[in-house]
């Protein structure tokens, strides 16, 4: 059984892609066949953040005009075989994805035998990012707790209600979980930010994880790896813990406390 | 937090104002969700009549579309202001 997974925002620079290549790799570094689908097609960047920028020969659009096969275009990724990366078209404009193509690539991964695709959303509720979420099993909601992301994401949701063959077929509702990032416990306890219960309240969706503002996340895009596997960062130690939850595990959420000060730095600031 | 610092204004608690301006949008974003397409318009419309005779904010104007059974039920409350508010562009009634 393939389970379609959609990450998406409404907003951009949000942590979409961050979060898809975490996801991917996650999974992937549990045993599972996983692929990893860059709907962002004209602006290419999961390839970059996945450290597989060089390898990328055809892409989706290629797949999807049958100008190669699935397999061609798939790239395995260097440090998990399970893992596959298909690359977003850098010269084709938003147009090239049609509903029909998109389902068949999906239908193919399917057959053959991957249990998650998960599909990189690109920003904005066009054509690419409702294709994104039309066949999705599941979707991650990238949230920053910032007002215009929030709001986005409650758009989001409500396209996730009704523009998805899940909706359109009646079925069971699209699993839509909340994923907040760029989280800063610092500024939360000082009341400059919202909090992951102020957001949750809002939105009305369980949380998936809390990824904390971290320099990591930086380093992984810089180096080509996703931030997952920087075990130090305390990022890639939530998107762990965030993947767990995703296979049903349970996790307390870690992360969500502003460090304790000592005496010294609360006498003299810092 | 330095030793001096609470000699210094504590700026108000920006996260509490958002979350509040979130929950009334959010509210009103979900409201509207699923409606037809024409229906801020249709409401801005409404607006504009109810305006010439009595003088009443945007928010006064609700329109909601509720199914009931085979009809979608097109519901509509104007909440008018309790006393005559000044410069109220009715007008003059019963004289």
């Amino acid at each position: 059984m393939t389970e379609f997974i959609v990450v998406t925002s409404g907003k951009g620079g949000v942590g979409k892609t961050t979060t898809s290549a975490s996801v991917a790799v996650g999974l992937a570094r549990r045993g599972r066949k996983v692929a990893v689908i860059d709907f962002d097609v004209g602006l290419r960047n999961l390839d970059l953040i996945m450290g597989c920028e060089r390898r990328v020969v055809y892409d989706f659009v290629n797949v999807i005009h049958q100008e190669c096969t699935l397999r061609q275009a798939l790239i395995k990724d260097k440090r998990y075989e399970s893992l596959h990366v298909l690359a977003a078209s850098q010269t084709r404009d938003k147009d090239a994805l049609t509903r029909e193509g998109v389902e068949r690539v999906l239908n193919e991964l399917r057959d053959e035998g991957f249990d998650y695709v998960v599909c990189d959303s690109p920003a904005g509720i066009e054509k690419g990012a409702f294709l994104a979420m039309y066949f999705a099993d599941r979707a991650i909601v990238v949230v920053n707790p910032e007002v215009s992301s929030v709001r986005d994401s409650d758009r989001i949701l409500g396209l996730l209600a009704s523009k998805t063959r899940r909706a359109e077929a009646g079925s069971a509702p699209v699993q839509q979980h909340l994923l907040l990032t760029r989280y800063n416990p610092i500024r939360v306890v000082s009341g400059d930010m919202m909090s992951v219960d102020d957001v949750r309240e809002i939105l009305g969706i369980d949380v998936l994880g809390v990824i904390p503002e971290s320099e990591g996340v930086l380093a992984a895009s810089n180096a080509g790896v996703p931030v997952i596997l920087d075990e130090d960062s305390l990022a890639g130690q939530a998107y762990d813990d965030a993947i767990a939850r995703l296979l049903g595990e349970e996790r307390p959420m870690r992360f969500l406390d502003a460090p304790k000060k000592g005496l010294f730095s609360r006498l003299f600031g810092g | 937090m330095g030793i001096f610092d609470f000699l210094r204004s504590r700026p108000k608690n920006t996260a509490s104002i958002a979350k509040e301006r979130l929950r009334i949008i959010v509210a009103q974003e979900r409201n509207a969700r699923g409606g037809p397409d024409y229906l801020p318009l249709l409401r801005r419309e409404l607006l504009e009549v109810i305006r010439k005779y009595v003088n009443v904010p945007p928010e006064a104007v609700g329109i909601h579309v509720e199914r009931e059974g085979e009809h979608d039920v097109l519901e509509l409350t104007v909440a008018l202001p309790e006393k005559p508010v000044p410069g109220d562009v009715a007008p003059e009634s019963g004289t």
